[in-house]
């Protein structure tokens, strides 16, 4: 129990079990690094110790004992956390009354006997990709505190990249669990669209929001979305299916499965380093063949669109009323979005469902596709360009590029890291509702030391 | 379209939606704009069938 830093929240529920080690002691092991680590890496906007503490007293007693028995884990600050206004990043929701109730997925984890220690920092209304925040400054990428955590759950990815906990939890509407996956070198788990309840989390884009966990193992992804799946009236957009456990197969290779790697839109505007991580893993898979996701550039320019209208018109009143209030880098994109003729958007969402039909025919005949999770390793913060096959473009819109076109149509994703001077992720795809494939390949990667969540130096 | 039409459309916009955009956003909100609808022209560009159905599906 030397170094509690490091460790999987697997490894920590099996001790606390054993009682080789008291909750508490594991929590105020984590309270401590928070305090150490926080003031440099600003993961944390919120810190529940006394309510973690009488959670872990409470575990120890036997009460609330479950798989996930005695694991500090945090939150992206969108989801509720009572007691917490629920400020999503911005200024403006911190005069909201503070939440009534937790989140349903932070109830369910702790139900699992986790405990939670705190909410994390992320970019303004989840608008963004960098990680970096006018209010409450950037959270920072642990491998490297000069460079972004990747956005918008950056603070999801600081945190357990930076062993403050093993577990948090994000939100990806366009890429915001893969991108700080990939920025902090983490595994990332964004599942099918509906497959987990965002009841109590506040909201970008309904139409395209996804929850899910990032941790430092891909048995942690599966431990947690285990305990977080289930149909939740309160959530319209959560299809009604039962809990499809992913752990008990977790270990059963890649024998059978085939599996291709994304060409064409894939396959460029990538920096040398995404370009090797996706050679490596597809080497690592024998992965001869390759498949064109059809339209993809056009994909993301629709997926664009709709999350810059919808998030228009959720934000409406207050850029009417207080638009000097938000992070200028957000409040000018909404206001642009609120500008959309809604013919076009429209357009965007019967094209969705094409896009859908078309990609789902590709697993008729593959299994799993890679795909880089974003161009590059983790741009400098405050970095505003970068120039990707010889064009200068701006990192805030395009860190996202390759993994919009997936988020669109909701399929799930596992983002597996590779290591390096920096880490960068793949993006392992797979069909609607196989969240077990996904994480059986990358649990491969995993077990064959091709993936790894590297630890800062 | 050209600036002064983008210029103008923005202006009409605002006034519709009731947003007040202070000079030093324009140049930001208008360059969002552009890219907005440069997104809007590439989707609206894909042929599709009159019968095709948008993604979201409503149950009563």
């Amino acid at each position: 129990m030397s170094d509690t830093a490091w460790m999987t929240a697997s490894e920590i529920a099996a001790a606390v079990a054993a009682k080789k080690v008291s909750a508490r002691a594991v929590v105020e092991a984590a309270l401590a690094r928070i305090a150490d680590r926080n003031p440099v890496l600003n993961a944390f906007t919120d810190i529940t110790a006394a309510r973690a503490l009488a959670r872990a007293d409470e575990v120890d007693a036997g009460r609330g004992s479950g798989p996930l028995a005695g694991v500090p884990f945090a939150v992206k600050n969108l989801f509720d956390v009572e007691g917490l206004p629920t400020r999503a990043g911005s200024a403006i929701n911190r005069e909201r009354a503070p939440a009534a109730r937790d989140a349903a997925l932070v109830r369910r984890l702790e139900e699992a006997g986790a405990i939670l220690v705190g909410a994390l920092n992320m970019g303004e209304y989840a608008y963004d990709f960098t990680g970096e925040n006018r209010h409450d400054g950037p959270s920072r990428n642990p491998h490297d505190t000069t460079r972004m955590s990747g956005g918008s759950s950056g603070g999801s990815g600081s945190a357990v990249a930076g062993g403050l906990v093993p577990l948090a939890l994000g939100s990806d509407t366009n890429g915001s669990i893969r991108v700080p996956a990939s920025l902090c070198g983490l595994f990332g788990l964004k599942p099918t669209f509906g497959r987990l309840p965002r009841t109590g989390s506040f909201p970008f884009v309904s139409s395209l929001d996804h929850l899910g966990p990032l941790a430092r193992s891909v048995g942690d992804l599966a431990l947690s979305y285990d305990a977080m799946q289930g149909p939740d009236e309160e959530d319209p957009m959560c299809a009604d299916r039962p809990s499809v456990p992913v752990l008990p197969g977790l270990e059963q290779g890649i024998a059978g499965l085939r599996i291709a790697r994304a060409g064409g839109y894939f396959r460029t505007n990538l920096m040398p380093e995404s370009a090797a991580a996706v050679e490596k893993v597809a080497a690592a898979l024998g992965v001869a063949r390759e498949v064109e996701l059809p339209e993809a550039a056009r994909a993301r320019a629709a997926a664009f669109l709709i999350t810059t209208t919808e998030a228009a018109a959720l934000h409406l009143e207050r850029l009417r009323a207080r638009a000097g209030d938000f992070d200028p880098d957000v409040r000018d994109r909404l206001i642009a979005g609120a500008m959309v003729p809604a013919a076009m958007v429209g357009r965007a969402q019967k094209f969705r469902r094409w896009y859908r039909d078309a990609v789902l025919r590709l697993f008729g005949e593959v299994d799993a596709i890679l795909a880089p999770a974003t161009p590059s390793s983790a741009p400098l913060l405050g970095q505003k360009t970068f120039v990707l096959d010889g064009v200068e473009l701006p990192v805030r819109a395009n860190l996202g590029i390759f993994t919009q076109p997936i988020s669109f149509i909701g399929l799930p994703v596992v983002a597996v890291p590779v290591a390096g001077a920096l880490p960068v992720a793949v993006q392992v795809i797979t069909a609607p509702w196989r969240e077990d494939v996904a994480l059986r390949i990358a649990r491969h990667l995993e077990a064959t030391g091709v993936a790894l969540a590297q630890r800062p130096a | 379209m050209t600036e002064a039409e983008l210029e103008a459309y923005m202006d009409a916009s605002a006034a519709v939606l009731g947003i007040a955009i202070a000079p030093e956003w324009r140049d930001a909100v208008r360059a969002n704009l552009a890219l907005s609808l440069r997104m809007a022209a590439t989707v609206a560009a894909f042929p599709l069938e009159d019968e095709a159905e948008p993604a979201p599906v409503f149950t009563p």
